[in-house]
């Protein structure tokens, strides 16, 4: 029971991404809690990554976690910025409203 | 047993902190739940022996991403209790594809084991008696150097972007624009123009400046048609 495993990480891993993917079901009405949604099942990508580096004894799964970690900061950054100019344009943060450009 | 306790520990608070994530009533709230949630997944690295990698998910996810959600959080003027209408029609749709998307991955862990071969097969086997930064080093700069790379230009990218689409001229700055001083039209353009020739004969030698230069050029136009009236009467 107390010997953690491959398993115990691919739980946490699974338990993360179902919490971000329902995070983003949940709030549907603001774009900075979807983006940390996003952050979160990242994360729990990292997690799997590292859990199975750990395992295997193999790099390759730290420096692609590293390479998914570069991206994920590019991501918020460009996300926030976008978040902040339709703020700018609209005055909400909503999703639904994005939908006007449809036209 | 140290450590498997300390996992526990550690997944425990992980995932209850990402549970306040999602649900909190205010992002300012979630952003700090992130922040604690980062730190928690960095202690499963420590006990995952990945060192390098729960360091730097603390300097940069703690450091720069979670301060760089607080910041635009607090920056915007945001309607919290308006923000929350919704919540109760999407969280049983959201339930259900988590739900089963929790299923599927739980059957899929169901049914999987490692390939026989996979010690084989490995690609990047961590040497032993070093330490796990130095390892790490030791693979990304050899043979990753061009996704490194790949990564950083992304990181340009991001941050060109990033000021791209938030920067804006501030219109009411008194401030000096070279460009537009050099790429001003000169007003000494030479042109032979025949003896006794009107306006309506030569047609406009000079296309009008834009907008502020305008007066100008139809009084200078004006003055044009009198001398050559003047003239052709003498």
């Amino acid at each position: 029971m107390l010997e953690i495993g491959l398993g115990h990480y691919l739980t946490v891993g699974a338990i993360l991404f179902v919490l971000g993917i329902f995070g983003i079901f949940l709030n549907r009405k603001n774009v900075i809690v979807i983006l940390m949604s996003l952050e979160l099942i990242l994360l729990s990508v990292n997690l799997n990554l590292v859990a199975f580096s750990a395992q295997l004894g193999d790099l390759t799964g730290q420096i692609f976690s590293m390479f998914i970690l570069t991206v994920a900061a590019a991501e918020a950054a460009i996300g926030l910025a976008i978040v902040v100019i339709y703020f700018r344009n609209r005055g909400s943060i909503e999703v639904e409203d994005v939908s006007t450009l449809k036209g | 047993m140290i450590a498997g306790l300390a996992f526990y520990a550690f997944a425990a608070v992980l995932i209850a902190s990402a549970v306040m994530v999602v649900s909190s009533r205010n992002p300012v709230h979630s952003v700090l739940y992130l922040i604690l949630a980062f730190f928690n997944a960095a202690a499963l690295f420590l006990i995952a022996g990945a060192e390098f990698l729960a360091m730097i998910l603390v300097i940069v996810y703690v450091g720069a991403v979670a301060v760089l959600f607080l910041f635009v959080v607090m920056m915007l003027d945001i309607d919290f209790t308006q923000m929350r209408e919704g919540f109760q029609r999407y969280a049983p749709i959201g339930a259900v594809i988590g739900g089963i998307l929790f299923l599927e991955l739980l059957f899929v862990f169901g049914a999987w084991q490692s390939a026989g071969q996979a010690e084989a097969l490995r690609l990047n086997p961590a040497p032993e008696g070093v330490q796990n930064t130095v390892a790490i080093g030791q693979v990304l700069y050899t043979d990753y150097i061009f996704l490194f790379q790949g990564a950083g230009f992304i990181l340009l990218v991001a941050m060109i972007g990033a000021i791209v689409l938030t920067h804006r001229d501030r219109l009411r700055s008194k401030r000096q624009d070279i460009g537009a001083q050099v790429a001003r039209r000169t007003q000494l353009d030479m042109a032979s123009v025949p003896l006794g020739a009107s306006i309506g004969q030569l047609g406009i030698l000079r296309p009008l400046p834009p907008e502020e230069e305008k007066p100008k050029a139809v009084t200078h136009g004006q003055h044009g048609h009198e001398d050559h009236g003047h003239g052709g009467h003498h």
